[in-house]
């Protein structure tokens, strides 16, 4: 029944739909493919800059750290893994707070969300590295904090606040119909906010919490700064391992351009995909 | 300004609070030129990435699919990839591969310093965000206005000049405003390529005087203060702007 359509009314082209999605994955490989090729027309200007044969071309390079450099960028998004769930975790609480009708509550959860997520994430990385101390002592247990554990926990703290910032923003899009609704069906507050409001939250927050796992994402090379062995690094040391070829630096950090290309693209194009699907049409 | 010296010295010796911006004359001269480059960087980048929105945002909108393409792959690599490596490409990829310059001494350098790279990249990094907000911005115009704006002869530039951008100006000053913020917090990252702004200067006062707390809190409460100065004359700009009947 469905697929007869009237003589008149034409369905609309297939590349015209809104959720065409096969073109929108074909387009994910045509920008990495792209992005591939930059690197190694990078590579093949840097070797005829310099253009001695003795030495090892740059693509070989490459494939020759790639164990390596994959690696690194796999700790990376571990890093990244970790202080979302840390932040989510954290700020879950923190949202809940802020929207509080307790004012002393909202109060401090106002200043800690501000405060988190007006600091630069850097600076806050900095503070975390110098400020905790490199080993805790719980009674007789004694945990090691090694660098990229502080890195974990730094990155985390603004992704808490973000991820409160998310809460309150999805909460206060519920219609106050809702809550009033609500309210005259005698569901006391506690109720009102888990069983009414929170579960129609829950969609309307996934695209923008997975807008700010990838800015995360892309937020785990500050740990290189601060002396963690992250993929940034790793890649600074390859060049230094090649003998400290200049000619190596701009197709080097090209590959991990493109490394965190091929993991954030994807997860923008899905996010776009939610956001368009969930966007509320008043 | 000697009394406060004092005064800052003798909150030193009886809290241990070592403020040494505020009595040692070298810490306090070099820590004004860092805070003087930071206020440069983020100037700079919020004019540049500005300027690159405007432009990249009349470019999606030209006729050509091939330029709305490469606007397209350029927005999408900056976005999705981190701003410090896009930082290091720049400084340490580029600028290896272009030819060194004598100076005055006769030193062989680089023809584009730290600070215009920082520049430079930042400038990329932010505008990519900024060209999507100015779409959505010029998406909100009812096209009706722009046909009108045809009718009365306006060219395409001129309609995008004086009719589509001051109107989507307005609703997109909120977007526009988060990014700017944003960008200031990341001027931070010139740090990693040795440019003396804000948080390099610190670094080096907290490494000679080993104040890293007091100096923390004296970077957390600069930041903020920037960022609310940001907020505060963005906001002033919208209610400048503002047109009854035109948005909320």
């Amino acid at each position: 029944m469905t697929d007869r359509v009237l003589p008149v009314i034409l369905p609309l082209p297939k590349a015209l739909r809104r959720d065409a999605s096969s073109s929108r994955l074909c387009l994910s490989l045509w920008h990495a493919i792209a992005l591939a090729a930059f690197v190694a027309l990078t590579a093949m200007a840097a070797d005829a800059a310099t253009g001695q044969p003795t030495r090892a071309s740059v693509l070989v390079v490459l494939a020759r750290w790639s164990p390596l450099l994959l690696r690194g960028f796999g700790f990376n998004i571990l890093i990244s893994l970790m202080a979302m769930a840390i932040g989510t975790a954290l700020g879950v609480f923190l949202g809940l707070g802020l929207v509080s009708p307790r004012r002393p509550v909202h109060a401090l959860s106002w200043v800690l969300t501000e405060f988190f997520r007006n600091a630069p994430w850097l600076v806050l990385l900095f503070f975390m590295i110098y400020m905790l101390p490199f080993r805790i002592q719980i009674g007789p247990l004694s945990i090691a904090l090694p660098d990229w554990v502080k890195a974990v926990i730094g990155l985390g703290l603004p992704v808490m606040a973000n991820v409160a910032e998310i809460m309150r923003g999805a909460v206060q899009s519920i219609h106050p119909g809702q809550w009033e609704a609500a309210e005259s069906l005698g569901f006391t507050r506690n109720q009102q906010l888990w069983q009414i409001v929170l579960p129609q939250c829950l969609k309307r927050m996934i695209p923008p919490w997975m807008n700010l796992y990838a800015i995360l994402a892309m937020g785990t090379t500050l740990a290189s700064i601060v002396g963690v062995n992250d993929v940034v690094t790793l890649a600074g040391q390859v060049q230094a391992a090649e003998g400290g070829r200049t000619d190596l630096l701009a197709p080097l950090y090209g590959y991990v351009l493109l490394l965190f290309f091929i993991y954030s693209y994807p997860i923008a194009l899905l996010t776009q995909r939610l956001e368009r699907r969930y966007a509320v049409h008043i | 300004m000697h009394g406060i010296a004092i005064w800052f010295r003798h909150l030193y010796e009886t809290t241990g609070i070592n403020l040494t911006i505020a009595y040692d004359p070298f810490d306090r001269a070099r820590f004004l030129d860092g805070f003087l480059v930071t206020l440069e960087l983020s100037a700079i980048t919020i004019i540049g990435s500005i300027v690159v929105g405007v432009i990249g945002a009349w470019l999606q909108g030209a006729r050509l699919v091939w330029t709305r393409r490469i606007v397209q792959v350029y927005i999408q690599l900056f976005r999705n990839t981190p701003p410090l490596v896009q930082m290091f490409f720049f400084y340490f990829g580029l600028s290896s591969l272009l030819p060194t310059i004598k100076n005055s001494f006769g030193m062989q350098e680089p023809p584009v310093s730290g600070f215009a790279w920082a520049c430079i990249s930042l400038i990329f990094f932010a505008g990519a965000f900024n060209v999507e907000i100015f779409r959505s911005g010029i998406e909100a115009i009812p096209s009706s206005t722009i046909e009108a704006a045809e009718a009365l002869g306006y060219t395409r530039l001129q309609t995008y000049l004086n009719v589509v951008l001051p109107l989507a100006m307005r609703v997109c000053l909120p977007a526009l405003t988060n990014n700017l913020v944003n960008l200031i917090k990341t001027t931070t990252l010139a740090y990693a390529i040795a440019v003396p702004e804000l948080l390099y200067v610190s670094n080096q006062i907290w490494s000679d005087s080993v104040n890293v707390p007091v100096m923390m809190v004296v970077l957390f409460i600069i930041y903020t203060a920037l960022v609310g100065l940001l907020v505060a004359a963005m906001k002033a700009w919208e209610r400048a702007l503002h047109r009854p009947g035109l948005g909320t």
